[in-house]
């Protein structure tokens, strides 16, 4: 019987080896190998040794990273662009899917329908979800008039809403001969009176179909969760004389507040990476305005041949990820072992 | 009372209003897909472009579908094909492998089995950007001893009944630039989400019934194809179309590993077609709305097994 049971676990590890294996070289061993190479004098294609992991280069440390963080101009650029995108996307899907799981959660009539139309998008490829907004937000120029939604605006009189949307170079910051301006400079925040902590107009076009595309998903977790709290709770609260107002802010948003914290986790991550949606709706746009980090990185790899550049932007953009995710997976893995 | 009631009614009507204007928000890029593609090219016109088409037209599906040999634009049809080559068997093995590796790591736990399942998992995490250099050397390391394979098969002359053999297995050899190859890597960067679904699932029916049979004398196959397999239909449903939606849909591999335009899997291809100035926007329409089709409907038809995916995937599901 013993000896029947170890032979089965034995089988057991047995068939699950290979995907061990195939993780631990497609993760783990080409995080690693990318590690390596953004620390390397590598900027070139014909350095590629046939049958070599690396070229034979020089070892530069460091160099790559500094180069990045200190004088490469469009990385510090996307790094804002990032940082702006995320705040802006995450805030976004969490209101416009908070706000549609409530409403749905009034016992709507043909509720599956809506709930069907908000979640759509999730099934369409970023390219498609590109091609199509990057048409609609086409401000048209002075021999085609305004197209798109521009031109819908214009029909349903609301012209003044027009925009350049995703071809607009400017960056909105605050200025230091402001109010706010003055009181930054006061205290010694004078550098948040700059472009490079400023909000470039065109990336909030992608984020926009960002948006349309994600905040379905954040819908139907919100929607999960609201299913998930006991009727008797809500009632309780409103016997005690709570208006349907209060019951939300002091029952309901509280227990909710883990699914925020899962949707900002696969939000941030998923805008972190934003690459597919960048490059079919707009790549780096005026002036870097809506070039983000993933893809620099392919940009200057697979048409620039600066492996050792775009290996450090991918390790950045990776130790990025992994701030926002492995907190998350481990406690997760602890709270399933007291279960 | 009466009062009341029409404050009641009012709110009622304002819910109704904002759930109507959020779906035409969401409706709003469908329409003018449809409303595009469907125009003749006497209608494509940028003043009326929101406006419905006359009738029924199907100019721009086929230029789209079929290209226009006299600006020398491909169409997408052949890159549709690519994408069902691609996106079925690379569905079919993930699943699979996803369901032993669940099996294994929900009913045969064993020391570390947890830190394991949790280094797995961060593979669904990772951008895919910091294994990307790595991953096309590995793949053009490999083509050189597979490309050769390839070519000899292609030059095979096969007996006329068999003449479509050595086409298809030459497609699935793993190499750069071969289907095969997306094959490989959709397969392998698939295990952490398919091995999640499928352990969240088995973690749910009760271990006395794996015990139980352990002690009749099942062995560790028998209880995956006796008791696990047939009744995981559930979550294998799940996990196909989510598998199915995500290759379909992707684009960072899909432009990386295939460098050739007939081997180009259609999101591929569409990107091209819309960075191409000579492509009018209805034929780009029409384009995205058959490049969307095929997950649309597995949407429509399936939503629901499609909704457990997007919840499983974060991760307490």
């Amino acid at each position: 019987m013993r000896r029947r049971l170890d032979s089965d676990r034995l089988t057991a590890i047995l068939f699950i080896t290979p995907s061990i294996i195939a993780i631990l070289i497609f993760v783990y061993g080409f995080i690693g190998w990318t590690g390596w190479a953004s620390l390397l004098k590598w900027n070139d294609i014909a350095m590629i040794a046939k049958g070599k992991l690396f070229p034979n280069v020089p070892f530069t440390g460091m160099e790559n990273y500094v180069r990045l963080l200190t004088t490469d101009q469009r990385f510090q650029i996307d790094l804002r662009n990032t940082l702006v995108f995320t705040l802006t996307f995450i805030v976004g899907c969490l209101g416009l899917g908070m706000l549609l799981a409530i409403l749905l959660d009034q016992k709507v009539k043909g509720e599956a329908i809506f709930r069907g139309i908000y979640l759509f998008p999730m099934a369409v490829s970023f390219i498609v979800t590109g091609v199509v907004w990057r048409w609609l937000l086409n401000p048209g120029n002075s021999s085609t008039g305004p197209v798109g939604v521009n031109l819908l605006l214009e029909k349903l009189g609301l012209g003044f809403l027009q925009s350049a949307w995703y071809t607009n170079p400017k960056v909105g910051f605050i200025q230091p001969d402001s109010a706010i301006g003055g009181f930054l400079h006061s205290i010694g925040l004078d550098f948040l009176t700059t472009a490079q902590f400023g909000i470039p107009f065109a990336i909030l076009s992608v984020v926009l179909a960002a948006t349309w595309q994600m905040s379905g998903y954040t819908m139907a977790m919100y929607l999960a969760g609201l299913r998930g709290i006991p009727e008797e709770l809500r009632e309780a609260a409103r016997v005690d004389g709570a208006n349907e107002f209060q019951v939300y802010r002091h029952i309901v948003l509280p227990m909710l507040q883990p699914i925020t914290l899962s949707a900002v986790i696969i939000l941030g991550h998923i805008s972190l990476k934003i690459f597919d949606l960048v490059s079919s709706m707009t790549g780096p746009g005026p002036a870097f305005a809506t070039d983000v980090p993933a893809y620099y990185m392919f940009d200057t790899v697979f048409r620039g041949n600066h492996f050792a550049r775009g290996a450090a932007i991918a390790i950045i953009l990776l130790l990025s990820v992994a701030i926002l995710v492995v907190p998350y997976l481990i406690s997760n893995m602890r709270s399933e072992v007291k279960q | 009372m009466k009062v009341q009631i029409t404050s009641h009614t009012a709110k009622r009507a304002l819910l109704y209003v904002l759930l109507i204007a959020a779906a035409i928000f969401y409706l709003l890029p469908v329409y003018i897909l449809i409303v595009t593609s469907l125009k003749s090219y006497a209608e494509v016109n940028l003043a009326t472009m929101w406006s419905p088409p006359s009738g029924f037209h199907l100019d721009s599906f086929r230029q789209a579908w079929l290209g226009d040999p006299s600006k020398g634009t491909q169409g997408l049809s052949s890159n549709f094909y690519n994408s069902l080559k691609l996106a079925i068997p690379a569905t079919i093995f993930s699943a699979l492998l996803g369901s032993l590796n669940g099996y294994v790591l929900s009913k045969w736990r064993f020391r570390g089995s947890n830190a394991l399942f949790t280094a797995i998992l961060f593979g669904m995490f990772i951008p895919y950007q910091s294994i990307l250099i790595p991953l096309v050397q590995t793949l053009q390391t490999v083509s050189r001893t597979t490309r050769p394979w390839i070519n000899d098969l292609l030059a095979w002359k096969a007996p006329e009944l068999l003449s479509w053999l050595p086409g298809l297995v030459a497609t699935y050899i793993p190499s750069y630039g071969t289907i095969g190859g997306l094959v490989l890597v959709h397969v392998i960067y698939g295990i952490p989400i398919t091995t999640l679904i499928f352990r969240n699932y088995y973690a749910g029916i009760p271990d006395e019934l794996v015990e139980a049979s352990k002690i009749d004398g099942a062995s560790f196959g028998g209880i995956y194809r006796y008791i696990l397999f047939p009744i995981s239909m559930p979550a294998f449903v799940v996990v196909l179309i989510w598998q199915f939606t995500s290759v379909w849909n992707e684009f960072l591999f899909a432009t990386v590993i295939t460098n050739k335009a007939d081997v180009q899997p259609i999101t591929v291809a569409l990107n091209n077609l819309a960075g191409s100035f000579i492509v009018e926007w209805n034929v780009q329409m029409a384009g995205a709305l058959l490049a969307a089709l095929p997950t649309l409907l597995v949407y429509i038809l399936l939503g629901r097994y499609f909704m457990r995916g997007l919840l499983a995937g974060s991760l307490k599901g």
